[in-house]
């Protein structure tokens, strides 16, 4: 019995979830480079790893690839931020009064897991083929998380704050500003997180589809000249975007404002 | 809003008021473009629009892209589901592999999967299976995050009483371990449903293949802006009609277990 519990004790010390990880890492890489040569597909469709790490550095040095970083970055940031302002303001009059909420929050409740992306040909007739209509769908998508969230949050600020705030005479905007607000830091977060995500979404499928600079571009460019580890290249610093942009967030909501504390 | 009595009680319920917000909105809309103050070319009258939906229903392409997207949403669920199951269930049964790996499935379940469909599009090439392998990548993830989250949340006494019956591992699973997660797998397909539903529209517009993606995207590059919107509230409705009976057939049989 005690050799069997002290192998039991040795395997679960071989498998640990450090070591699982670079195993399961260094699996993938194994089969990604072994699909590669295995010769089930086309020639250079998966290229080494090696080779894509090259392709990274071309990219990483030639300064045509900062202009698209620079396209795409931009029109993330500026839907994101009319996405958030648009969705907090409507999330606040929506949680805020009741009557208002009863009558308009089912459509943006039903209309919030609808594909964005078919109200791009409108987007493309009304702004362009330039960055307005990767902005606007990146606005609309980001829009809706941030203001379900943020009216869900606004019905779960405790009672007796409110009953504080009206003691204090306080007018809507400061209820707003040192009530609401504060008490809303979870669900904002909550919404900035899904909201980055889906504006990043919006922003470079519609660039895939119609555009003439910016990251989804360039990975469509590539694709079509079949220079694959240059598109995969491409396609990992997308990734590398999404998880830096998601960490900013992370750390920003992190942060305690005074008004937090003054609520708390 | 406006319709409040002076109990300070609405006057109407909230669906008639939304109703007749959105009645009010199509009229706006109807008379802006009819007195030519926005560009009924671009943004066409609500009138063409509906006759632009009857062109579109009449030559029969709505009904079957209909039938196109949501076989190809269904399959990919299907096909996510199987696979999201097996990896939550391993997840759940090799503490370890649970420990290492589920970071990374949620890591997945938040990352933009669908932006690496340049890369299925190489590998597979331009066809329904590319739609379909998309469709199901989206939905793999928050299935497999669901059912470990139901597996690891069945109560240790439902598993005392299966020992005390002797049951085998088998029959602890299919009799008391599946049940109990059941809800919460549920929600994971739910939630893998609506994203293989995305993704496969959403791949169908961008590659222009399949069913109501294409028909949108190959309406608004024949520049026929009437059934183009047609399209794109028929896409809208369909949406909103399947997101609801998800969410009413979900608290059914929340309910039932």
């Amino acid at each position: 019995m005690a050799s069997v519990e002290y192998v039991g004790a040795r395997r679960t010390a071989l498998w640990t979830p450090g070591r699982l990880r670079i195993a399961g890492a260094v699996a993938l890489l194994a089969l990604w480079e072994a699909a590669g040569l295995s010769g089930l597909f086309f020639r250079d469709l998966l290229p080494s790893t090696w080779r894509i790490l090259q392709a990274m550095g071309d990219l990483l040095t030639s300064r045509e690839f900062y202009t698209h970083v620079g396209v795409t970055v931009a029109e993330i940031l500026i839907a994101f931020a009319i996405g958030t302002v648009l969705g907090t303001a409507a999330g606040l009059i929506l949680g805020i009064s009741r009557r208002t909420g009863d009558i308009f929050e089912p459509f943006i409740h039903y209309l919030a897991p609808t594909p964005k992306i078919v109200f791009l040909p409108i987007l493309l007739v009304l702004f362009g083929v330039g960055m307005g209509s990767k902005i606007a769908l990146g606005a609309i998508s980001s829009f809706f998380p941030m203001a379900l969230n943020i009216a869900a949050g606004v019905r779960q600020v405790s009672p007796v704050l409110l009953r504080v705030g009206r003691t204090f005479s306080l007018s809507r905007w400061q209820t707003i500003r040192m009530i609401y607000l504060p008490a809303l830091v979870p669900p904002i977060a909550s919404g900035l997180r899904i909201g980055l995500g889906v504006s990043i979404v919006g922003c470079l499928l519609s660039e895939y589809k119609l555009a003439r600079a910016g990251l989804g571009f360039l990975a469509g460019q590539y694709g079509d000249q079949f220079a694959i580890a240059h598109m995969l290249a491409v396609l990992i610093f997308i990734f590398v975007l999404a998880v830096l942009g998601n960490a900013v967030i992370e750390r920003l909501v992190r942060l305690p404002g005074p008004d937090t504390r003054r609520a708390k | 809003m406006a319709s409040v009595a002076a109990s300070g009680r609405p006057l109407l319920p909230p669906l008639v008021t939304r109703l007749l917000v959105i009645a009010a909105g199509v009229a706006l809309w109807e008379g802006a473009a009819r007195l030519g103050w926005i560009n009924a070319f671009t943004a066409p009258a609500p009138s063409a629009i509906w006759s632009g939906f009857g062109k579109i229903l009449s030559e029969g392409v709505l009904g079957y892209s209909m039938v196109v997207t949501f076989v190809t949403a269904f399959g990919a669920a299907a096909c996510g589901s199987v696979v999201g199951i097996a990896i939550g269930y391993f997840l759940h049964i090799w503490k370890p592999a649970g420990a290492a790996y589920t970071a990374w499935v949620a890591a997945a379940a938040s990352a933009p999967l669908v932006l690496l469909y340049p890369l299925f599009l190489v590998i597979i090439g331009r066809n329904m299976w590319t739609t379909l392998v998309m469709g199901a990548i989206g939905c793999i993830p928050p299935i497999a995050l669901k059912t470990k989250e139901g597996l690891d949340g069945v109560r240790p006494v439902l598993l005392n009483v299966g020992r005390a019956f002797n049951l085998t591992s088998k029959q602890q699973f299919w009799m008391i371990m599946f049940p109990a997660a059941l809800p919460s797998i549920f929600t994971g397909i739910r939630i893998g449903l609506l994203f293989a539903i995305l993704n496969v529209i959403g791949i169908e517009f961008l590659i222009s293949v399949g069913g109501l993606g294409q028909l949108i995207a190959t309406l608004g590059d024949r520049f026929d802006y009437p059934q183009m919107y047609a399209g794109i509230f028929f896409v809208i409705l369909v949406s909103v009609a399947f997101f609801w009976i998800i969410e009413r057939l979900e608290q059914w049989l929340l309910s039932s277990t």
